[in-house]
């Protein structure tokens, strides 16, 4: 009685939100009688059609008051006996307390992961190796509902996104990455290959599942072990993950997940018996990175950030065009590293363009994260809504043409920021050149494919790129001439496990995803 | 960016801007309104208004006197009013309203105009050779003609699918626009018979040459061609209006036909229509429902809104 629960939840949300929708007028059944004639006047000539909330019920989450770490298969107290809160960004309410993972603990856990390598992970053979991958990705299937309101909590995302994207693609990634384990060989024919040992890897807090899986999927079916820390303001499901680890049986201390801020990432990239360090995040803490495991024996991989440009010619399909550009940057509330940030339109339809995309972002829909029809959900956290609201500022100070929606009213708690854009905005401008990592666009044009290529490629990063046409011959052309790990044509932010994924410059470097994705996890001799 | 030109009123010439349309975007966007969730007081909303968009359709070759008859009278008044007020009382429900209008043959116009005059329901006919416009222009216009004659306030034409796949545009667009002189005060619907079209951009094309030829609303099928309606096709039928309507500053309507059988489907394509045109597209004046399955599915639902229990399909009448 599927419809009979939903009924039921909306009928609380009526108590608890604005009244969406005007009540069906109200007439007694006597009245009712006398319309069996109805006159062309009688009948409304327009309809407001608002959206009743939807939630989606947090109740299938079942939150501890507090999270230990995740060492050796069990759940241990942090040697500092310290926790600290994680927030529900769209409430502002604390969800749980977290432990926080002192050096003390990191060498704990590079020490469970070493003694789970030597003894029992690396002595499995690739076959066996995929079978707890296997069996973890079903888990994760059967349990996606819970996971998908887990992250939607603790990192404020639209349910639909974590619901259809984030959780599917995290199953999708074990899934692959279990087929690989025992391929590896003819991945590399003709070289001979081992894995590394302990890997050590840390995560942002824009996809925290995801960022889980691309991580742990393929340095396990490399034969690695992990110790995995997630970012201190969304821990939740990398920790719901460990109930998975325990379900599918999968040894001890083959994956540990220590939580904390930076100092717990630093103890772990720079602890000596880690092998290798997988980091995505910004690019400040990935130069910080790259020095503390310069002088040392560690392979290094580092996905960073991007201001990557979305680049419409005015051969494109427009109407899709502006789809894939709202979903360039508004996707996840922009924080994307590989948000289409920086849109590049062709001078002869600028104007047009930028018409058909104010009437789409005023169709937006912004606010509370559990409802099914929110399209833009809560910004992660006070210190990164701040930071959004900064540059906003400092773009309305510098220049060009700002445009948000007029009529999207933000909930009253929590951290929300509506969807907008900067049109002629220069290249020397701050929000040009920094990423932003808010739903925040900023648009330029140019007049030949010459210039795009140029502008596109004129920023410190390279990350991505999207390109709009309906001719085939200058997609490649100009996709060829541009320095970004991936390039989009006709459609942007999509994602496959199969499909490498990485940049270049100051956006970082290796590739995850793909027959690519492996090399990182493996000696190759 | 395509462009035709075909020769307007005076023998000017019109230039034709047809944007191309990528089809896997066009499809996922289409999918994206399969997701909004519509629920309580705005799914009850939406339930009335698809009432109330509704043209109730016999096109059959059977039809009778006798059947239209029947029709009219569901159209009037689609469940009895006492019978509904009963199960309306506790939740205050407004009457069930009457539909937009019904939609028949020229040959059984006259029987329903007798009926629902001074109902407020409009009268539709479809004409030009339905549904295969393969008849002499002159026997087109005799049809449109004698339809509007009998009462009909409302043309469904059919485009010239031969003249159009043939690339022979200018015809297309001449029979649109002498249809539309044939049809005197009577509103013009416009099928494209999009099923036979082949591509988003043929129907973007052949929506763009209805536009400019004078339609009052574009339609996507005549229910006798699958696929009939979907939600990729509406939503590049409704770009084409959202981009006429920038040019022009006029508004032309738009009527999905055929398939759509549910209330659920209904309320995706009032999404669609709400999220791509705006909440003034919502009226009966430009957004319509070919269909007659979907009637008895949206009173259904609304018997459950207000009871909260599903009724028994056999409680409603089959027409």
């Amino acid at each position: 009685m599927r419809t009979t629960d939903l009924t039921r939840t909306g009928t609380r949300q009526g108590k608890n939100n604005k009244p969406a929708a005007k009540p069906m007028l109200v007439k007694r059944a006597k009245a009712a009688l006398n319309i069996e004639t109805p006159t062309p006047s009688a009948r409304p000539v327009t309809l407001s059609f608002e959206y009743a909330p939807s939630l989606e019920s947090a109740d299938i989450v079942k939150l501890k008051p507090r999270y230990g770490l995740y060492i050796d298969g069990k759940m241990v107290e942090p040697s500092s006996g310290r926790y600290f809160p994680t927030v529900n960004p769209a409430t502002e309410a604390v969800l749980t307390e977290i432990a926080e993972a002192t050096e003390k603990d990191v060498d704990r856990a590079v020490q469970a992961a070493r003694k789970a390598y030597e003894k029992v992970w690396s002595k499995l053979s690739g076959r066996e190796r995929g079978r707890y991958l296997f069996r973890i990705a079903r888990i994760i299937q059967e349990r996606a509902r819970e996971f998908a309101v887990l992250e939607t909590l603790d990192n404020g995302k639209p349910i639909r996104e974590s619901r259809d994207i984030d959780i599917p693609l995290v199953a999708a990634h074990f899934f692959y990455h279990a087929g690989w384990a025992d391929k590896l060989q003819d991945a590399f024919p003709g070289r001979e290959i081992s894995s590394l040992g302990v890997v050590g890897q840390v995560i942002p807090w824009n996809f925290p599942l995801l960022m889980a899986a691309w991580k742990i999927a393929p340095a396990l079916a490399c034969g690695n072990t992990v110790v995995l820390k997630p970012a201190e303001t969304t821990p939740l499901t990398a920790l719901l993950l460990t109930e998975v680890f325990e379900e599918a049986g999968l040894p001890p201390g083959v994956v540990n997940i220590v939580t904390g801020a930076g100092a717990t990432g630093a103890a772990l990239v720079s602890h000596p018996d880690v092998d290798k360090v997988a980091f995505t995040g910004s690019t400040e803490v990935g130069k910080e990175i790259l020095e503390a495991t310069a002088k040392t024996n560690k392979k290094l991989t580092l996905e960073l950030g991007g201001k990557s440009a979305h680049i419409v010619f005015e051969d494109a399909a427009l109407d899709q065009a502006v789809e894939g550009v709202v979903n360039g940057i508004y996707f996840n509330q922009g924080h994307v590293c590989c948000a289409g940030s920086r849109l590049l339109l062709e001078e002869s339809i600028a104007e047009t363009f930028i018409e058909k995309l104010k009437k789409r972002i005023d169709k937006i829909r912004v606010g509370n994260p559990l409802d099914k029809n929110t399209d833009i959900g809560a910004i992660n956290s006070k210190r990164e809504f701040e930071k959004i609201q900064r540059l906003v500022a400092l773009g309305k100070e510098e220049g060009g043409e700002f445009y948000e929606p007029a009529g999207t009213v933000l909930p009253a708690k929590g951290y929300f920021h509506k969807p907008c854009f900067f049109a002629n905005v220069s290249s020397s401008f701050t929000l040009s050149r920094i990423e932003i990592f808010g739903p925040v666009l900023t648009i330029s044009t140019f007049r030949t494919p010459q210039e795009a290529i140029m502008k596109a490629n004129d920023t410190s990063y390279g990350l991505a790129a999207g390109i709009w046409s309906e001719k085939g011959s200058k997609i490649q052309k100009v996709a060829s001439a541009l320095k970004a790990g991936v390039i989009w044509a006709n459609t942007y932010n999509k994602f496959d496990p199969s499909a490498p994924f990485g940049g270049y410059f100051e956006s970082g470097f290796g590739r995850e995803g793909g027959r690519h994705g492996l090399l990182p996890y493996l000696e190759e001799k | 960016m395509r462009s035709i030109t075909v020769r307007g009123p005076e023998g000017r010439l019109l230039p034709i801007l047809v944007p191309p349309v990528d089809e896997v975007g066009a499809q996922e966007r289409a999918d994206f309104f399969t997701k909004r969730s519509i629920k309580k007081e705005s799914k009850l909303q939406a339930l009335y208004l698809a009432i109330r968009m509704c043209d109730l359709t016999t096109l059959e070759g059977a039809d009778t006197p006798g059947k239209v008859l029947q029709l009219c009278a569901k159209a009037k008044s689609p469940v009895p009013p006492s019978l509904f007020a009963a199960f309306a009382e506790k939740k205050k429900l407004e009457p069930i309203p009457s539909v937009a209008a019904v939609c028949v043959y020229p040959s059984m116009v006259k029987v329903a105009a007798d009926v629902l005059r001074g109902t407020g329901i409009h009268i539709a006919s479809v004409a030009t050779a339905f549904p295969s416009g393969q008849a002499p222009l002159s026997t087109k216009l005799d049809d449109t003609r004698f339809a509007v004659e009998q009462g009909a306030d409302e043309i469904d034409m059919v485009i010239n699918r031969g003249a159009f796949l043939s690339g022979r545009y200018q015809e297309v667009f001449d029979e649109i626009r002498a249809v539309k002189e044939a049809c005197g005060p009577a509103h013009l619907k416009v099928i494209l018979e999009t099923g036979e079209l082949g591509s988003l951009d043929k129907i973007r094309l052949a929506a763009e040459i209805a536009m400019e030829a004078g339609a009052d609303f574009i339609k996507t099928s005549t229910g006798k061609i699958q696929p009939a309606a979907t939600l990729p096709v509406t939503l590049v039928m409704l770009q084409s209006i959202a981009d006429f309507y920038r040019r022009t500053g006029k508004k032309i309507g738009m009527k999905p036909a055929g398939g759509i059988r549910t209330a659920k489907q209904a309320i995706q394509y009032l999404c669609m229509v709400n999220e791509t045109l705006g909440p003034e597209w919502l009226t009966p004046d430009l957004f319509r429902f070919g269909a007659s399955a979907l009637l008895n599915d949206l009173l259904k639902q609304i018997f459950k809104e207000a009871t909260g229990r599903y009724y028994y399909e056999k409680a409603f009448s089959l027409d």
